[in-house]
């Protein structure tokens, strides 16, 4: 009896001790690759194309991660994960980044033990409705039967506008997106809801996008943001620098193009040189080598470019700035300063 | 003949005539018309409502399935082409195969490979003929034995050392239990079980090591993550099958024994994995093993699904082949038992032919339910031909693409399930012996 419970409190000293070393940044770099959790397929933000290659809003993310850490932007494992394996895949350790398009709120961060590490797109659940239903706002929606997709925070968000309008809906309710834009278009329900990005992406599929509408009221917060494991502080640091480089660099003017020329010699800002590591050690105080923050800009651009090149204005899914512009444009994206 | 006749007869047919063929109305396809859709005049007028429902349905379908659009390299390119061509623009939009086909079958696995599953898939089929058809020279079998080893080093390459000191274990499983099964059988079965693990747990690695660097061979190493599309189903599928069936005839003659540890262990494992839904035993594999799991062990994950599936599925085979053994009459065990047959052979020669004979359509119910089973794993991430749909309508060229993807996925699993079937009917013509 005395030597088991000698044994179990020695093995579970062992086991803590094992935890409390296991840096994060240096289990990637032994490993040689960042493994990123990311959607199984949502248009423009993460899924693999004809040869298997994973492009997307969120797969940038892992890429510029991944460049920063090892200066290849292909140095990623891609785990695609469900709406139901992504927490536990982060928590045991499969992953040591989620970007899978994932709203930041209280219980995810303080319950299940996560740092979210910034928010790199701001969302919000909108309507989609025909425009032949006539209708100009959502609160015009009294007695509409309703899309929604059961078991997520939008049937919750649904049901809390309505009450608060005082107005009444039926809901259909269905499984995926896919089966929401087939019921939508089937004439299943007046209304489709679900996050404005989705819906514009799905507007943009329809054969005769004209005729239908998102109506102007965005009914909830969602903003969309990687997150790492709660305990490793450095490790959600390199993340959250990574992702706020990417944003500075957009404000700032540094882009994919000018990159190199601009970290080959200091230039006259002193924020850009200490971004580009031409001034400073902000690398070595993240455990990087000095030219991250290039790397990670070179791999896809800073954020107005992967946002332009996934999900921007002249891809099919069109979507706007909006919120997510700089702080400068009127838009919500302020980072930190680089000192 | 006609001579002696000639005079008292008018007439005399001296040659036989020619067969007449019936008359129309009572041969060909007008009798078979009137035998099978016209015998009477209401089930005539039900015929002719039939042919016409059929008639609409089709002619609805047809021109959506025929639509000219192989070679469009997006869905707004189809949708242009209708336009352009003046059509409506309710036709299939084929180009989504065409760009999309190799993905679906073979998942992320490196284009310049696909040789390999390839060949991978004759060498499954050679090795199942034998076991499946018989009438094979020995050394065939021979062959039939080592493919699993061959598919498992085709697909996933590496060295070729892993799998043939893998194989080893099970050679050394096989001299123990023949030297010592004449000195005593459970020591041999025992020995059979233990040394194998031993062998598979210890020696197997620093063995590997030794002569893979002593002999580099091997063919480029492809992780499970590269698998995909319908090359993931089938390696599931026929994993989870091969394996599935020895270890559900076990649990059945666990099951039915009369040693009582035995038997309450098997009770208990087929009801439990039995009593428990697929996925989450899925769900168990992806999520839960990875908390008990030591932190760093990477156990793969096609591994854990393949496991899981296995287990899950011998448990339904085991209940099919109890209802076999049920049914082989009190007789047959008493009767193998008056020749004074050991446990193991009068199972192996008497009991078990007949019980797995009578089980035969039970056995393969269950196989084609498991195949269409795996499409589950899409749930827990692994991108199987269902779950590379959702990740093709990610792709711009083709979102709101659905009944071209579900149809080709569909048409796969039908020509799988349906030889399946047709193989167990066979298998039953077979092996009927009460009418020869």
């Amino acid at each position: 009896m005395k030597n088991s419970v000698l044994f179990g409190t020695l093995a579970m000293a062992g086991l803590s001790a094992a935890a409390a070393s296991a840096a994060t940044l240096d289990d990637v770099k032994a490993r040689g690759n960042l493994n990123c959790g990311v959607v199984t397929g949502l248009a423009g933000f993460g899924a693999p194309d004809a040869n298997g290659v994973w492009e997307g809003f969120d797969v940038d993310v892992c890429r510029a991660v991944a460049a920063a850490i090892f200066g290849d932007e292909n140095a990623v494992e891609f785990v695609p994960t469900t709406g139901e394996t992504r927490f536990t895949a982060l928590s045991s350790g499969e992953i040591d980044l989620l970007a899978r398009n994932t709203t930041w709120t209280f219980s995810r961060d303080v319950e299940l033990k996560f740092d979210f590490i910034g928010v790199n797109y701001y969302d919000g659940q909108g309507f989609l409705v025909p425009t032949a239903l006539g209708v100009t706002s959502a609160k015009d929606l009294d007695g509409a039967t309703v899309c929604i997709q059961t078991g997520t925070s939008t049937e919750l968000n649904l049901a809390d506008f309505f009450r608060a309008n005082n107005i009444t809906y039926q809901p259909v309710a269905v499984q995926t997106n896919a089966e929401g834009q087939q019921q939508y278009l089937a004439g299943a329900c007046d209304a489709y809801t679900t996050d404005a990005s989705g819906l514009a992406a799905t507007r943009a599929t329809f054969e005769a996008p004209d005729d239908h509408v998102l109506l102007p009221e965005i009914i909830s917060k969602e903003p969309l943001g990687p997150l790492v494991r709660h305990g490793d502080s450095d490790w959600a640091d390199l993340n959250r620098w990574v992702l706020n480089a990417l944003i500075a660099a957009e404000e700032l003017g540094i882009t994919s193009a000018n990159v190199a020329e601009m970290a080959a010699a200091p230039t006259n800002n002193p924020e850009v040189n200490r971004i580009l590591g031409t001034e400073g050690e902000y690398g070595a105080m993240l455990g990087l080598e000095p030219n991250w923050a290039v790397a990670a800009i070179s791999a896809g651009g800073n954020y107005g470019e992967i946002f332009e090149r996934n999900i921007g204005e002249n891809t099919p899914i069109g979507l706007a700035r909006g919120l997510n512009a700089q702080w400068t444009d009127g838009g919500l994206l302020y980072t930190p300063p680089f000192r | 003949m006609s001579e002696t006749h000639a005079h008292t007869t008018a007439f005399v047919r001296d040659a036989v005539l020619p067969q007449q063929p019936p008359p129309a109305t009572a041969s060909g396809p007008l009798r078979w018309m009137r035998d099978n859709l016209f015998p009477n005049w209401i089930n005539g007028i039900m015929t002719l409502i039939a042919i016409y429902v059929i008639y609409r349905i089709v002619s609805g379908l047809l021109p959506w399935f025929i639509s000219p659009t192989w070679d469009q390299p997006s869905l707004s390119a189809c949708r242009a082409l209708f336009t352009e061509l003046g059509q409506s623009t309710h036709q299939a939009c084929w180009g989504v195969i065409n760009d999309r086909w190799r993905q679906l079958m073979f998942g992320f696995y490196p284009a310049e490979l696909y040789w390999r599953p390839t060949v991978a898939l004759f060498v499954l089929l050679a090795g199942l003929a034998p076991v499946l058809f018989g009438g094979f020279p020995r050394w065939f079998m021979a062959f039939a034995l080592a493919s699993p080893f061959i598919i498992f080093t085709l697909i996933w390459g590496g060295t070729i050392w892993v799998p043939i000191v893998v194989a080893l274990g099970l050679v050394i499983a096989v001299v123990a239990f023949r030297g010592l099964v004449k000195r005593n059988a459970i020591l041999a079965t025992f020995a059979g079980i233990v040394l194998p693990i031993l062998f598979w747990l210890f020696l197997v690695g620093p063995l590997t090591a030794v002569l893979s660097d002593a002999l580099p061979i091997g063919l480029d190493p492809v992780r499970s993550n590269q698998l995909g599309g319908f090359l993931l189903s089938v390696v599931i599928g026929v994993a989870a099958i091969v394996l599935s069936l020895p270890l559900g005839i076990l649990l059945a003659l666990g099951r039915a024994s009369d040693l009582f540890i035995v038997n309450k262990i098997s009770i208990a494992f087929i009801e439990i994995v039995r009593g428990v839904p697929l996925i989450v035993w899925l769900f168990t594999a992806s999520l839960l093993l990875n908390y008990f799991l030591p932190p760093g062990t990477s156990f793969d994950l096609t591994l854990r699904v393949i496991i899981m599936v296995t287990l899950f599925s011998a448990a339904y085979i085991a209940e099919v082949v109890r209802g076999g053994l049920a049914a082989v009459p009190k007789g047959q065990y008493e009767g193998a038992d008056s020749l004074g047959l050991s446990y193991w052979q009068s199972m192996q020669l008497i009991v078990l032919p007949q019980a797995l004979k009578i089980s035969i359509p039970g056995i393969v119910n269950t196989f084609i339910g498991l195949f269409k089973d795996t499409t589950l794993v899409l749930f827990i991430g692994l991108l199987d031909p269902l779950g590379l749909t959702n990740a093709i309508r990610a792709s711009t060229d083709w979102n709101g693409i659905y009944w071209e993807l579900f149809i080709f996925i569909g048409v796969l699993f039908f020509v799988v399930c349906y030889s399946m079937g047709r193989y167990s009917m066979y298998l039953e013509r077979k092996l009927q012996r009460e009418n020869r």
